[in-house]
C-alpha cells in the first residue's frame, strides 16, 4: 500500500498526471477516488474489498474525467481488459494514460466486505483467476499474491438453465426482467457502454419501450447483452449495481461462452486482438442458415 | 360446440414478417412473383438495403407487435452488394438465436436463409416451409402475450 501511495505521489509531484485514479476507504467499505493533491495519496488503499471497475471512469461519455486531463488509473488485472477494449474502440488513447497495475490476490463480491478473502467470499470474476498483473500497467506496485480456491464451479448456474426445458427458460427470465425499474445503472456502470446516445433512450423511433414493463425491458436487457457480445469485460459491475438483483453475468458469460466456442474468442487484455462482432472469417458456420 | 383440436390448428393463419436484402432477396422474391409460383400469402416482406442492417430489434419488435415468425434473408456468402454486409450478419445472428435460445424463445420461430436474385423457386420454398412450421408451432403467445397480460 505504501507503495502505491509513494508512486501516486510522485506521479503527482512531478505533473506526470493530473490526477489519480484509485480506491479509498469510506465508511463502510471501499469506493472510488479521485486524487488530485500529492498531499492527498496516503488516502489510497487497496486490498480485497477494491472490486470497482475504475476504467469505467475513462469512458468518452464522462466529460468531467475527460476534462481532468491526464490520468493514472489503478488497474487490476481484469480491469486492464476494460481499458484495452476503450483502445481497441478508438475511446482512448494509451498515451493519455498511466496504468498503474496492481497484483491482486482477488476481490470480494462486495466492496464492503468485512470478512477476510476466502472462498464464500470470492467475487464469480476471480475463479480461476492467476492473480498476476497486467502486460499493460506502466507500474507495477504490491507483493505478488495467490488468489483462494474457489467456491465450486463459476458456471453452475448458467449449466442448470441450459438443462431446463425452453418454457422453463423463458418463465425464469420473465420473473427476473419483470424486476427491473430501467433505472439503467447496468449501462452506467459498464466500461464498455459509452455511446453518446443509447438507444433505450431514442424516441423516434421508440425502438426499446421505455416504461419499466416487461415488454420493454426483454429488449433492453436482451439488446445491452448483445451490444456487449465480444466486448464485455466480465468485470461484474452489471450485477453488482442491479438494484434489482436481476442475474445479467448469466447473460454476459452465455455470450462470452458462444464467442469461444464460435469464434474462438476470449476477452484479453491485448488491445490489438479484434473484437468478434465487427469482424468476420469467410468460413464462419452457418448451420442454421438455410 | 367446441372446435376439435386438430380443425383449430388448421384454421390458425401465422402472421409472419420477412426481413429482406434489396439486391438479392428481394430481387428473388420479386422473381418469385412475375414466375407466378405458388406462396402462401401470410409473409409480410420489410426490404432494407443489406442484411447487415438488420438490427436484431427489428426481430424483437416484429415478435412484440404480434409475429408469429421471422424471416431473415439475404445475400449467399461472397455476393453482398456491400462486400461484407452479410458476414456481418451471419455473425450477429449465430450469437443473436443463442442467446434467444438461452431466454426461452424457441429459435424456430426465427428462419435465416441466403436467397440470391436468381432463386425465386428457393424462396417460394422459404416462404412455404416457414409458413408451414409457425402454423405447426402454433400462435407466438407466450413472448408478447404475457407481456400485456401484466398491463390490465
Amino acid at each position: 500500500m505504501e507503495e502505491l501511495r509513494e508512486l501516486a505521489k510522485k506521479l503527482l509531484q512531478e505533473k506526470q498526471v493530473n490526477a489519480v485514479v484509485g480506491y479509498e476507504c469510506d465508511r463502510r467499505g471501499v469506493r472510488p477516488a479521485f486524487v488530485d493533491d500529492p498531499a492527498g495519496c496516503d488516502r489510497l488503499v487497496f486490498d480485497h474489498r477494491c472490486v470497482q471497475n475504475l476504467p469505467a471512469y475513462l469512458s468518452p461519455r464522462r466529460t468531467n474525467v475527460a476534462g481532468l486531463g491526464r490520468l493514472a488509473v489503478v488497474v487490476k488485472q481484469c480491469d486492464a481488459r476494460a481499458v484495452a477494449g476503450l483502445i481497441r474502440e478508438s475511446q482512448l488513447k494509451r498515451e493519455n494514460l498511466v496504468l498503474i497495475g496492481v497484483r491482486c490476490g482477488g476481490v470480494a463480491a462486495n466492496p464492503n466486505e468485512s470478512r477476510e478473502l476466502g472462498a464464500e467470499t470470492l467475487a464469480l470474476r476471480c475463479y480461476g483467476c492467476s492473480g498476476t498483473e497486467t502486460a499493460m500497467a506502466d507500474y507495477v506496485v504490491g507483493e505478488p499474491k495467490t488468489v483462494p480456491a474457489a467456491g465450486g464451479d463459476r458456471d453452475a448456474r448458467l449449466a442448470e438453465i441450459e438443462k431446463m426445458s425452453p418454457e422453463e427458460r423463458l418463465a425464469l427470465w420473465k420473473e427476473w426482467l419483470s424486476r427491473c425499474t430501467r433505472c439503467h445503472a447496468c449501462r452506467q456502470v459498464c466500461p464498455m457502454c459509452f455511446c453518446e446516445r443509447c438507444v433505450a433512450e431514442k424516441t423516434q423511433p421508440n425502438w426499446i419501450e421505455s416504461s419499466p414493463h416487461i415488454q420493454g425491458n426483454f429488449s433492453w436487457n436482451v439488446t445491452r447483452a448483445l451490444h456487449l457480445a465480444g466486448r464485455c469485460v466480465d468485470c461484474g459491475e452489471c450485477e453488482r449495481a442491479c438494484p434489482a438483483q436481476i442475474p445479467l453475468g448469466l447473460l454476459n458469460r452465455k455470450l462470452a461462452k458462444i464467442m469461444s466456442a464460435r469464434y474462438g474468442f476470449a476477452v484479453t487484455d491485448d488491445p490489438s486482438t479484434p473484437a468478434p462482432i465487427g469482424s468476420y472469417r469467410l468460413d464462419d458456420g452457418q448451420e442454421f442458415i438455410l | 360446440m367446441s372446435v376439435p383440436a386438430k380443425e383449430k390448428a388448421s384454421s390458425f393463419e401465422p402472421n409472419i414478417v420477412a426481413f429482406v436484402c434489396n439486391w438479392c432477396t428481394y430481387t428473388g422474391a420479386d422473381l418469385a412473383g412475375t414466375s407466378r409460383l405458388n406462396m402462401a400469402p401470410n409473409v409480410r416482406i420489410i426490404r432494407l438495403p443489406c442484411t447487415g442492417r438488420i438490427d436484431t430489434l427489428f426481430i424483437l419488435k416484429a415478435f412484440e407487435r404480434g409475429a408469429d415468425g421471422v424471416i431473415v434473408s439475404g445475400c449467399h456468402p461472397a455476393d453482398c452488394h456491400y462486400t461484407a454486409g452479410n458476414y456481418h450478419a451471419r455473425r450477429r445472428f449465430a450469437v443473436f438465436r443463442e442467446l434467444m435460445e438461452f431466454m426461452g424463445v424457441d429459435p424456430q420461430r426465427i428462419t435465416f436463409s441466403w436467397v440470391s436474385a436468381s432463386e425465386g423457386g428457393k424462396w417460394a420454398e422459404v416462404v412455404n416451409s416457414t409458413t408451414e412450421k409457425v402454423r405447426e408451432l402454433g400462435p407466438f403467445v407466450s413472448y408478447p402475450r404475457v407481456a400485456h397480460a401484466q398491463v390490465k
